[in-house]
């Protein structure tokens, strides 16, 4: 079982340290290499493709973890033409874990919210690893309310590992922060969308996914719990969490088959996310295309359309 | 009248028992305290209402006797008991899980719900039950809990309901995250009829149930000692090294943070339930 990207990807990594070797050659030697240069990188793209094809559900995990994939601000800035940050839940702090704010997507006010992960170490604990405190849903719920008192659509972006399980989030009621921001969902009165761009971890990522849409990046990841604390309730045992990832059915492909999911949006194989043009148009074309669609619906239909689609999830037998 | 099925599992750790408390007799009895290990024969169990003597330890209950314990008798008629639990996401195990649980508990699911009267008030009455797969929820607690929910709107009638579970269920991944939505969108419902929704925490009540309909109620109730939270206290133990507060997550921890209403004793819930009832439609019942 792999414990990061870097190992999966070990394969064409080791291709492309030789391709440098041999650039620098190239250089050193003066000599023109161009045409085994040119193949060499044809065969890497051939595997990386190959490669991101037959994904195994972990690796899928690990994937959409990556700290090099984009987090919710940098979508902000490649989303939108203005965003303003607000801060703070008016009750006991600011959550660096949820950003929120507002902002202009193709020319439409909205209100944003999005989990936020770090970049890197150092980053990550200014932002807790994506793991909101009670005053991060708290914050979310201010704004959600705000919006809708000045008739904004919601965008909200997911990625998270889930809540903080500490003994401070406990104590400020955690569970109540969240179940009060699925009711407030449940029922605000204006357009939500949510994109789950990354790591959709339990009830943590929930609280911000109740919505009219939900689109899902093609390597991200959406479950009822981690498969490491799967693996952990049901067998005491974290090193069966390769196993529960596989079980879990928690990729954007099976989402999208029961339903819960609208649509997922494909991600390319060969280059990072932020650098691909096709994949933000294409991104900026759904979201847009949701957002028209249910904005044009008047909002006591909207809001029986999002009671009666989550009123149907549910497998049972009568 | 109800005869509780009984059964001697998990709760009884025999040998440390004996050790520690040498004056119980280990003839006498079959049932050890979780909490203190003290023995109790099974009439002296039923005789203190699932109560430890010795240090007011509250034994697991079944959803059954709690139904019985606060409704007016023969005023219970259960509904949606013919809902029965699939395996949409072929995990594995999954079937002998469930078909263990059922035939430990005579349950079909963690949950019963229904109508009763309470000290002659009409309600809509749920009860969970730890015994079947702790309690968790998958697509058919949360579908139940909807249906009694729509339906006392339907009726306007209160909706009571006694929480206890660990959380979402693992083995319908998704479905079960979602029910966290669902019965929290028909919170809202039940909100907008203006109906009265009290919710009483016992024993314990963890994860997806108690971030969603459980701590959604207009009136929230916790049995003493209950652990109620989000995140459990190994996980958080585990996951952080951090060292738990004394009565962490307990309901009277809560009850000083803020987050519930009353603790109160299981032998005086019915007669709290009777009283807020009472005051709630206006104090005029006969």
């Amino acid at each position: 079982m792999p414990k990061n990207k870097f190992e999966f990807e070990a394969t064409y990594k080791l291709l492309e340290s030789k391709l440098d070797e041999l650039k620098d050659l190239s250089v050193k030697l003066d000599c023109d290499f161009s045409n085994e240069i040119a193949s060499v990188e044809r065969r890497i793209n051939q595997l990386k493709e190959e490669r991101y094809k037959h994904l195994t559900p972990w690796e899928q995990v690990l994937l959409a973890r990556d700290l090099e994939r984009p987090m919710t601000r940098d979508y902000i800035k490649l989303l939108f033409t203005e965003f303003i940050e607000l801060h703070g839940d008016r009750l006991y702090g600011d959550d660096p874990a949820i950003v929120g704010g507002v902002g202009l997507f193709c020319g439409r006010a909205v209100t944003v919210l999005g989990h936020q992960k770090g970049k890197d170490t150092p980053d990550n604990i200014i932002h807790n690893f994506g793991m909101p405190h009670p005053e991060g849903y708290r914050k979310a719920h201010r704004l959600l309310l705000e919006a809708e008192k000045f008739n904004r659509p919601v965008l909200t972006f997911i990625n998270t590992p889930g809540a903080y399980p500490g003994t401070q989030a406990e104590e400020r009621g955690q569970a109540w922060a969240i179940s009060q921001l699925l009711l407030c969902l449940s029922k605000l009165k204006v357009p939500v969308i949510s994109v789950i761009t990354g790591e959709g971890g339990s009830g943590g990522a929930l609280a911000l996914t109740v919505a009219d849409r939900i689109l899902m990046l093609s390597n991200a990841v959406y479950s009822v719990a981690s498969p490491e604390t799967c693996a952990s309730i049901l067998f005491r045992d974290i090193k069966r969490a390769d196993e529960m990832a596989a079980a879990l059915k928690m990729n954007a492909s099976a989402l999208k088959e029961i339903g819960i999911v609208d649509e997922v949006i494909e991600e390319p194989a060969l280059e990072p996310l932020q650098d691909s043009p096709v994949f933000i148009k294409s991104l900026k074309h759904s979201i847009k295309k949701h957002l028209d669609s249910i904005c044009s619906q008047n909002i006591p239909e909207l809001l029986e359309q999002r009671y009666l689609r989550l009123r149907q999830i549910g497998k049972f037998h009568e | 009248m109800f005869n509780p099925p009984y059964k001697k599992k998990n709760y009884i750790d025999l040998s440390g028992a004996k050790k520690n408390h040498p004056s119980f007799d280990s003839r006498e009895g079959n049932f050890s305290c979780p909490s203190c290990s003290a023995w109790l024969s099974e009439a002296q169990k039923i005789q203190n209402n699932d109560f430890c003597p010795r240090c007011s330890y509250y034994f697991t209950t079944t959803a059954w006797e709690r139904i019985y314990s606060i409704s007016d008798e023969n005023s219970f008629e259960e509904w949606d008991a013919n809902l029965s639990t699939l395996n949409p996401l072929e995990f594995p195990g999954y079937e002998d899980k469930l078909a263990k649980a059922k035939e430990e508990t005579v349950l079909s699911e963690a949950i019963i719900t229904g109508t009763a009267s309470i000290g002659g008030f009409k309600t809509v009455l749920a009860a969970m039950d730890a015994r079947f797969m702790m309690g968790s929820m998958g697509s058919v607690v949360g579908e139940k809990i909807c249906r009694a929910m729509e339906k006392a709107i339907f009726n306007s009638l209160p909706f009571i309901i006694f929480c206890c579970s660990g959380g979402a269920r693992m083995q319908e991944g998704m479905l079960s995250l979602m029910q966290m939505a669902k019965t929290s969108a028909a919170v809202g419902r039940l909100n907008d009829a203006g109906l009265l929704y009290i919710s009483i925490l016992t024993h314990p009540t963890t994860g997806g149930v108690t971030a969603s309909f459980a701590s959604l109620a207009d009136i929230i109730i916790a049995e003493p000692g209950a652990l109620i939270g989000f995140t459990g206290p190994r996980v958080i133990q585990q996951t952080l090294g951090e060292k738990l507060p004394p009565g962490f997550q307990r309901s009277e921890y809560l009850l000083q943070h803020g987050m519930i209403d009353i603790v109160q004793p299981r032998l005086e819930m019915r007669s709290l339930l009777i009283r807020l009832l009472n005051v709630h439609q206006g104090g005029n019942h006969a």
